[in-house]
């Protein structure tokens, strides 16, 4: 929801970052408010994956320039973990196998170590149990599942399904679902869905990176990007994602023409 | 991240210190009158010097095995010294007695003896540098008949026991480092548990090696009569040293009808340096026969420390039931090098083992899991179940596994899992992005893949083996 007196959380400006020294942000300039959900779209290797996980501070990417000021604090100034304690969530694309390690030991240890950082209490195992089933059921979640070893054995859906349950956990100022949607059946898609809508309230802002239009039937955005290249070269609200869905990406590229020479191409 | 765990994997060796206490070490070099000299030097009888020397003879005609996964350069036999003990005192009548530097010692160590022995009720045998100082908690025991004594001691109060029961699992020519350490073994352990008796605490040995170049070769051998049980802790830790040091023990177990022996290790020594000069060769046979019906061998292992790990606590089924476990940690870091496992030997009747092996692989180091299991033709509806897990860390460890099965009796079930997985950067990744850092998250994952194996030790065990793991690991990811 856009309102124009909300605090800004996230101001991006002029990110450049590259991998294994090819660079793959080339310029991205964003600004996200409390209460807006953003979607940012785009082709496979357009860089929108890899401003996702810039934002929570993966290794593998060095930023070259530009700034991050996330909740008046400089992003680079944090470390990965600090990130998170901040209030950015990632929920991934490929969430990682963890085998041996309980799934509501992890929830648990990721909890509490959250709430300590924000000064709130601690829960116990018995404590945290209940607390945990409660969120559960918002993604029609199987309890056994908190027995499971952290996304071992876990079909795509629940894959997903655990990264939106963290994010019910952790309650960041920040989510950013980096194409939640892939490998999602309609109901999946639905359950999801339906978990981020009901997380976002005024005080937090999302940011949704995916490919297809589908997600956003559920989720609706109040801005749409578009990135090309590393750079965001469109935005608009969320009339754009349907215009790509009709026309595809190409749209846009004969639209910067047609803009430039007065020309259709 | 990676720096900040660089650092806390190259702590220095924690255990790295030389207590000064004057040695009777014997001449360098292996002959007839080095043996003849440990064994008068311990007062023998010549029963046991006649099995030393067999033992010599039959190790001058083997040669040094070359099968297994793992180098370093030949050893010079000759260039060890067979025998050191701390210089002979008047008997020592209680601990007031020890050594006081020697005490200092375990207290370094954080094993204060008394203390340890008090609090953990755990009767604890000290072997320093292949010599027995004290033994505690014997008389408790003895009150219900059950014998824990040096090696050496038992020679003289049971020679009877040791006799009938010394080389019966392993014998002399076994394997090359056996017949090594039956021609010039020092000291160890002994254990007896008689009849029906359960032995009422974890019974505990803490080797400690401690003169330079001087080769440790612990004989221990273990009894459960006819429905006895004992479970066993052995815990190492070494000083650190340049030079490396070869350990050969033999340890043999034995099991009559309806008893239960349960041996479990948390073995840290000397590793050697982060450029893999140093450490500890560990060449050790362990075995166990499940010799009467429905007796149980129970082998858990943490493997930690040692340049070279060699070792394969192996069980023999010969009993009817019988049942043989091989639980198993191995983690090697650096340079270090592993070939471990278990063999399982199925001979009687519904002979059932089970063996599960982690490994655990960071650094340069290399870690094999070998393992035998053998259904012999008379072991009708034998049961085997294996799982062999490897973790690499980094990308310049390796991991193998060499499962050999042998089946010669159509009921036999066998059943054997695999799986090698990696902690990466993307997994650690995962726990930092929950706000999890990244110690704990090694932790985590570590503790995680070990968990089956953790859940076989003595709880306090349980507890060192966690934080050890961690110690020995947290730098290495990042």
């Amino acid at each position: 929801m856009i309102n124009q007196n909300s605090k800004i959380l996230l101001e991006v400006r002029g990110l450049h970052a590259s991998v294994n020294g090819i660079e793959i942000l080339k310029g991205v300039d964003l600004t996200v408010k409390c209460g807006e959900i953003h979607a940012i779209m785009g082709l496979n290797g357009s860089g929108k994956s890899t401003f996702a996980k810039i934002l929570a501070g993966h290794p593998a990417y060095e930023v070259t320039a530009g700034a991050i000021i996330f909740n008046e604090q400089n992003l680079f100034d944090l470390e990965p973990e600090e990130r998170a304690r901040a209030g950015v969530f990632l929920a991934f694309q490929y969430p990682i196998e963890i085998p041996g390690v309980a799934n509501n030991q992890f929830l648990r240890l990721a909890y509490n170590t959250i709430q300590s950082q924000r000064g709130k209490e601690e829960l116990d195992p018995l404590e945290f149990d209940d607390f945990i089933r409660d969120k559960m059921k918002l993604l029609e979640m199987n309890p056994d599942f908190l027995d499971r070893s952290v996304n071992e054995g876990f079909s795509g859906g629940e894959k997903k399904r655990n990264e939106i349950l963290q994010m019910a956990l952790l309650e960041p100022k920040l989510a950013i679902l980096d194409e939640t949607d892939s490998g999602l059946d309609i109901d999946a898609l639905r359950i999801v869905a339906n978990g981020v809508n009901q997380l976002t309230n005024k005080d937090n802002a999302t940011i949704l990176v995916t490919h297809y239009q589908r997600l956003l039937d559920y989720i609706v955005p109040d801005y749409v990007h578009v990135m090309e290249a590393g750079r965001i070269i469109k935005t608009s609200g969320k009339e754009l994602a349907k215009e790509l869905e009709t026309h595809g990406y190409d749209w846009i590229n004969a639209e910067k023409s047609f803009n430039k020479t007065g020309v259709r191409l | 991240m990676s720096a900040v765990l660089q650092n806390l994997v190259n702590q220095p060796y924690k255990h790295g210190f030389v207590t000064e206490i004057e040695a009777d070490i014997a001449p360098k070099g292996l002959n007839e009158e080095i043996i003849r000299l440990i064994s008068s030097k311990k007062n023998e009888p010549e029963w046991l010097l006649t099995f030393r020397l067999q033992a010599y003879e039959k190790w001058l005609s083997m040669p040094q095995p070359g099968w297994q996964n793992v180098k370093y350069p030949e050893i010079d036999f000759q260039a060890i010294s067979y025998y050191s003990a701390p210089k002979p005192k008047k008997k020592l009548a209680s601990m007031d007695e020890v050594d006081p530097e020697l005490l200092r010692t375990f207290e370094k160590l954080g094993v204060p003896m008394h203390e340890r022995a008090a609090l953990a009720g755990v009767a604890v045998d000290v072997i320093f540098d292949s010599v027995s100082v004290a033994t505690t908690y014997k008389e408790r025991l003895a009150e219900i008949g059950i014998i824990f004594c040096s090696f050496s001691e038992a020679v003289h109060s049971h020679p009877e026991l040791v006799k009938k029961y010394l080389g019966t699992v392993v014998p002399i020519g076994d394997n090359f480092y056996a017949a090594l350490n039956s021609a010039v073994f020092t000291d160890g352990s002994f254990c007896f548990i008689p009849k029906g008796v359960k032995c009422p605490m974890d019974l505990s040995t803490y080797f400690r090696i401690n003169t330079e170049e001087s080769g440790q070769f612990e004989r221990t051998l273990i009894i459960a009569e006819e429905g006895a049980s004992v479970s066993y802790l052995e815990g190492c830790t070494a000083p650190r040293f340049d030079t490396n040091q070869l350990h050969a023990a033999v340890v043999e177990l034995i099991a009559l009808d309806n008893a239960e022996i349960k041996y479990s290790t948390v073995q840290n020594w000397y590793a050697g340096d982060e450029k893999g000069v140093g450490g500890i060769y560990n060449f050790v046979t362990k075995r166990g026969l499940a010799k009467g019906a429905n007796s149980r061998i129970s082998w858990t292992q943490v493997e930690t420390g040692s340049a070279i790990t060699w070792k394969y606590p192996s069980c023999i089924l010969r009993g009817e039931n019988s049942v043989g476990e091989f639980y198993s940690v191995a983690v090697t870091n650096h340079y270090q090098q592993a070939d471990t496992g278990t063999k399982m030997i199925h001979i009687g009747r519904n002979t059932r083992s089970t063996i599960v092996s982690k490994s655990i692989s960071a650094g340069y180091s290399n870690s094999s899991y070998r393992g035998l299991v053998r259904i012999a033709p008379t072991a009708e509806n034998a049961r085997n179940y294996s799982q062999c897990d490897s973790m690499l860390i980094g990308d310049q460890c390796g991991v193998n596994t060499f499962p050999y099965i042998q089946v010669q009796n159509n009921s036999a079930k066998v059943e054997h899992e695999a799986s090698t997985s990696r902690i990466g950067e993307d997994q650690l990744f995962y726990f930092l992005q929950r706000g999890i850092g990244a110690e704990e998250a090694v932790s985590m994952i570590i503790n995680g893949f070990c968990k089956e194996v953790f859940q076989q030790l003595p709880l306090e065990f349980a507890v060192e083996a966690t934080k050890l793991l961690s110690f020995k690991l947290e730098g290495s990811v990042g």
